[in-house]
């Protein structure tokens, strides 16, 4: 009796009426959190850190680029995750979820690339090589660009979910193979400097300031995503009555939409 | 399954064979292609011979991916796609036919005329037989990836573009190792690994690409 009431509890959130006002209510408390812990972070990162020894102050956009990096695979895997439980199971939600975070994914591959062009050009002499992880990197946008493409390409909600479902399973292939880059091939990006397995490479107070920045793109992604997830799902259930009630239509207003 | 398959192989063919000009398009588009890069880097052979094998595989990339659009576009329009949808459990036949059919009219045709290029850029010996290799392994993916794409994109509005844009990032593989492995040779070096690779890619494909294309026709024609 427990476990089915406890259960039903669980999908409760799968429902679009539930999860409009829930993550209504939670996008503020996201963004708050995602504002003072980058403020924190940057504190910490820009101002108080040690200049490194070999790099200056060059090395300090890591705060930004590693954080920016982890976000952009995880999200993908996260995206490919919700769409293959929306395809499998007819979760509607979970595909909004899934559509919702490809633009944020998409997002932070570019501010990856882009602050890793920013920080190559001191350090390694040139905004851009053609080297593993880079190349990688560059792929995965490209992924992201081509299920953002397809989903939009498609007129009919329920095809354009399933569809892009598929391309991001298949595309997922890529996400090993970046994170393992600097492992498998010798290439002109450096190795990790946190890993799960070993000491970190770094001083504790870059590894805090990096940490903070993580958490705070965190909550950053949170925050968005719900917001975009939230229009989704009430531009696609228009006429049903939550969705009335949400904009603040009467029943008989909401009647007559469809 | 397999009668499935032989069918419409040979429906592919004999259709092919009855639109000869068209089938002819995509061979026409890869030497026309090849032929700008000496007249837009210049003709000097060292140049040439360096970027030749880059050159011959992107061509044979965009090849394949301008000619798979058509893979099940007019079956589609005149409806014996969905004719041949009713056979029970024949998606999975259907998506490997197709590409089959699309690698005997397309990649077969790359793979033969390759040398003659290969002698056109001032490739060594060793070098031809290399990206004839390289070739014949790789074309197959590219056959099998864009069968997917095309399933995807079926009926879309500017499905061409966007078929190059979902299909070519997932081909890149292939193409590092199949131009690898000519320039590995060119540079004396044994091309075994990338070989090795581009098998492994071609293995991986011919096993889950027909399964994600069976999923997409389905997807696409429900």
């Amino acid at each position: 009796m427990t476990t089915t009431s406890s259960r039903l509890r669980l999908y409760r959130f799968a429902s679009p009426a539930t999860f409009y006002p829930l993550a209504g209510k939670l996008v503020p408390w996201f963004a708050a959190v995602a504002a003072i812990l980058a403020a924190w972070g940057l504190w910490l990162g820009m101002l108080r850190a040690p200049t490194d020894a070999t790099q200056g102050d060059a090395y300090r956009i890591i705060f930004i680029h590693v954080p920016a990096a982890w976000m952009s695979m995880l999200l993908y895997v996260v995206m490919a995750f919700w769409a293959a439980i929306g395809w499998a199971f007819n979760a509607r939600l979970a595909s909004v979820v899934a559509r919702a975070i490809a633009p944020t994914g998409a997002m932070f591959t570019f501010l990856a690339l882009w602050t890793g062009a920013l920080w190559g050009k001191p350090t390694w002499g040139t905004w851009w090589v053609w080297d593993a992880r880079l190349t990688s990197e560059l792929i995965l946008l490209f992924l992201y660009a081509g299920y953002l493409a397809l989903v939009s390409a498609i007129d009919e909600p329920r095809r354009a979910d399933r569809a892009g479902a598929l391309l991001a399973i298949v595309g997922s292939v890529n996400v090993p193979i970046i994170y393992f880059s600097v492992v498998w091939w010798n290439t002109l990006h450096q190795g990790a400097s946190v890993s799960p397995a070993a000491a970190p490479k770094m001083a504790a107070i870059m590894l805090q300031a990096m940490l903070l920045m993580t958490l705070a793109f965190w909550a950053y992604a949170f925050a968005v995503i719900f917001v975009r997830a939230r229009a989704i799902a009430l531009e696609r259930d228009n006429a049903a009555s939550w969705a009335g009630a949400a904009v603040g239509r009467t029943p008989a207003q909401t009647e007559a939409t469809t | 399954m397999s009668t499935t398959f032989a069918v419409l192989v040979g429906r592919d063919l004999r259709l092919a064979a009855r639109r000869r000009i068209d089938a002819a398009l995509p061979i026409a588009f890869f030497t026309v292609a090849i032929s700008l890069f000496p007249l837009g880097v210049g003709p000097e052979p060292q140049t040439l011979r360096q970027i030749a094998p880059g050159v011959v595989w992107v061509a044979a990339l965009l090849a394949a991916m301008l000619s798979v659009t058509q893979l099940y576009a007019t079956d589609l329009a005149d409806g014996s796609l969905e004719q041949m949808l009713l056979v029970p459990d024949a998606r999975l036949a259907i998506a490997a036919a197709k590409a089959a059919s699309h690698w005997l009219v397309t990649g077969l045709p790359l793979v033969v005329a390759a040398p003659v290029f290969g002698v056109m850029f001032d490739l060594s010996r060793e070098a031809i037989a290399a990206l004839v290799a390289s070739l014949v392994l790789g074309t197959p993916v590219l056959s099998l990836l864009g069968g997917l794409g095309a399933a995807l994109t079926l009926g879309l509005r500017s499905g061409a573009v966007l078929l190059i844009l979902i299909i070519v990032p997932l081909c890149i593989p292939a193409l590092i190792f199949g131009a690898g492995a000519v320039a590995a040779v060119d540079a004396g070096q044994s091309a075994r690994g990338h070989y090795s690779l581009l098998g492994a890619v071609l293995i991986f494909t011919a096993v889950l690409a027909p399964l994600a294309t069976a999923a997409a026709l389905r997807i696409a024609t429900e």
